[in-house]
């Protein structure tokens, strides 16, 4: 199911790219912002948990998963070098798996990891937060990565439309749409935090079962299907 | 040995009918494609190479679907058109990648560079390369797991006539191993010195089928249309209808000239100067006026 040369062509592709500086910026303002709460209002779990849901978890992570996810297939499709992996006895199911794992392992890298630096130097993981967010930006970095994944498989317009997902409906209309928020990646994600966090810090309007079946169920479904589209991808540029 | 069939195959987009009802068998040997740009060979390329679903008919290697069949690809080794490759990656880099899809390793992938002679270059990145290097190292990555089938999509455009020969020479060498060679093509010339069988296409449809002297020769008897202006137009028409290489002449009195229908091209491109000099005519303009390609590949669909 994984193939490591894929993996290792993918890691490439997504790093090398100018785009990925991204993956650098973002992490590295959430850093500053968090230093510079600290510093000057000391540290407060509330606070620490309005930044954590505001900024990390609601537009760090998806914008993050958009820039790996659709970085890991939607360039090769595009300029038709995906040519070189499909001509070979390897199932395509197997290429989209292999390219899930990278885009989730980068998107986990550049937004838990520093979701959790960030709790940590905000209030020092008081009441769990910097946990329960951390929980959060990993479950969020797979459910992501698979949506996104799927989006680069089926269109050539990706990183828009992921850009728009990202900060239209997840960052505008999943924070105040209420009806918006039970179909959010953001809102599943906060489910699992919710439960781990202290009482009252953190709330998801989904619950705990439905969000861990919702997030399994499009994971699972958005991989499959782009497996499927995959081995009937048209290449791009002919006549 | 394999053997490529497309059987009654069809091909659309939309509305649009890229390949129309195209029926051949591509055996061991070097086989062109030939056709005018826009007729449908890089559609019937990605066809063989599994990249497009036939709308009609089928395509087959060795009686096996190539359409969603993976395990094709241990007999294929496809040198797509496209420029794009893994530029960030060194020549080496590419091919060992190439031969780690195939199951294979670094011992496998050297013996490719080696064979398409661009060992001395393989550690620089593939975006440093010029056209013709990338076409080598593409090449390297199409024959890293040693397949009886080849399949290139206008693999000589771009490249200066040094490349080209050598690409012609290695091409050779791997038909006359017995592998199976398909190459396209819109340069009849280059179909010519390479290919000892060709397959014509023209919009979308198999249009001739054969030895290169065979359409060499379809394409040169066919009726030549020539425009001449010459000092005397009558007297110059009426000698030449006398002859039997051409089949009609037409006094175009809106152009100031004649509109020659030639039969047979060899006797008329001598008899023309000789008419001219003994009724003392001075030529003036003797052009051919459907010489593009388009219209001798259109002239052998009508043949």
């Amino acid at each position: 199911m994984y193939n490591p040369t894929v993996a290792r062509l993918t890691y490439r592709a997504v790093l090398g790219r100018r785009r990925a500086a991204i993956l650098f910026v973002l992490p590295g303002l959430l850093l500053l912002i968090a230093a510079a709460v600290r510093g000057f209002n000391g540290a407060d779990d509330q606070v620490a948990a309005d930044v954590l849901g505001g900024f990390a978890i609601a537009t760090m992570v998806p914008l993050i998963g958009v820039i790996a996810g659709t970085g890991s297939i939607g360039p090769e499709i595009d300029d038709g070098s995906i040519v070189y992996l499909l001509a070979k006895p390897v199932k395509r199911p197997t290429i989209i798996f292999t390219k899930l794992i990278v885009a989730i392992a980068v998107t986990m890298a550049f937004s838990a990891v520093p979701t959790f630096i960030a709790g940590y130097i905000l209030n020092g993981n008081g009441q769990q937060v910097a946990i329960a967010y951390t929980v959060a930006a990993l479950v969020a970095s797979i459910a992501y990565s698979a949506l996104f994944l799927l989006l680069g498989t089926v269109s050539r317009h990706a990183v828009v439309i992921g850009l728009v997902y990202a900060l239209v409906w997840e960052t505008l209309f999943g924070s105040l749409v209420p009806g918006a928020r039970t179909l959010s990646v953001q809102q599943w994600s906060l489910a699992l935090a919710e439960k781990i966090g202290g009482e009252g810090l953190i709330g998801s309007d989904v619950g705990l079962p439905a969000a861990v079946a919702l997030l399994a169920g499009v994971t699972v479904a958005a991989t499959w299907y782009a497996g499927q589209k995959l081995r009937v991808l048209k290449l791009a540029g002919e006549e | 040995m394999s053997t490529l069939r497309i059987d009654n195959t069809s091909r659309w987009f939309g509305n649009v009918v890229a390949v129309n009802d195209v029926t051949m068998t591509i055996g061991p040997g070097v086989t062109g494609l030939l056709g005018p740009n826009g007729a449908g060979k890089s559609t019937l390329i990605n066809m063989m190479g599994g990249f497009l679903a036939p709308s009609n008919g089928t395509v087959t290697l060795d009686g096996a679907q190539i359409w969603r069949n993976e395990s094709v690809y241990r007999q294929i080794g496809v040198v797509p058109e496209r420029e794009a490759m893994y530029d960030f990656l060194t020549g080496r880099e590419f091919v060992v990648a190439n031969a780690e899809l195939h199951g294979l390793g670094a011992k496998e992938a050297q013996r490719a560079l080696a064979t398409v002679e661009m060992e001395y270059a393989q550690d620089r990145k593939v975006s440093t390369y010029s056209k013709g290097m990338r076409q080598r190292v593409k090449m390297a990555s199409a024959l890293v797991h040693d397949p009886s089938v080849l399949l290139l999509d206008e693999p000589f455009n771009g490249m200066d006539p040094r490349q080209r020969m050598q690409l012609m020479d290695l091409l050779r060498r791997m038909g006359a191993e017995g592998r199976t060679v398909l190459f396209s093509s819109h340069i009849l010339e280059e179909v010519e010195q390479l290919a000892s069988h060709i397959e014509v296409i023209v919009a979308g449809r198999h249009a001739a089928s054969g030895d290169f002297r065979r359409i060499r020769r379809l394409m040169t008897d066919r009726p030549h249309r020539y425009l001449v202006r010459s000092s005397d137009d009558r007297a110059l028409a009426a000698a030449l209808i006398a002859d039997p290489s051409t089949a009609g002449i037409e006094v175009d009195l809106a152009e100031g000239a004649l509109r020659i229908q030639a039969v047979d091209f060899g006797r008329f491109t001598e008899l023309l100067p000789k008419v001219a000099r003994e009724h003392s005519i001075r030529l003036l303009t003797v052009s051919p006026s459907d010489e593009s390609l388009e219209s001798v590949f259109s002239y052998l669909v009508a043949a």
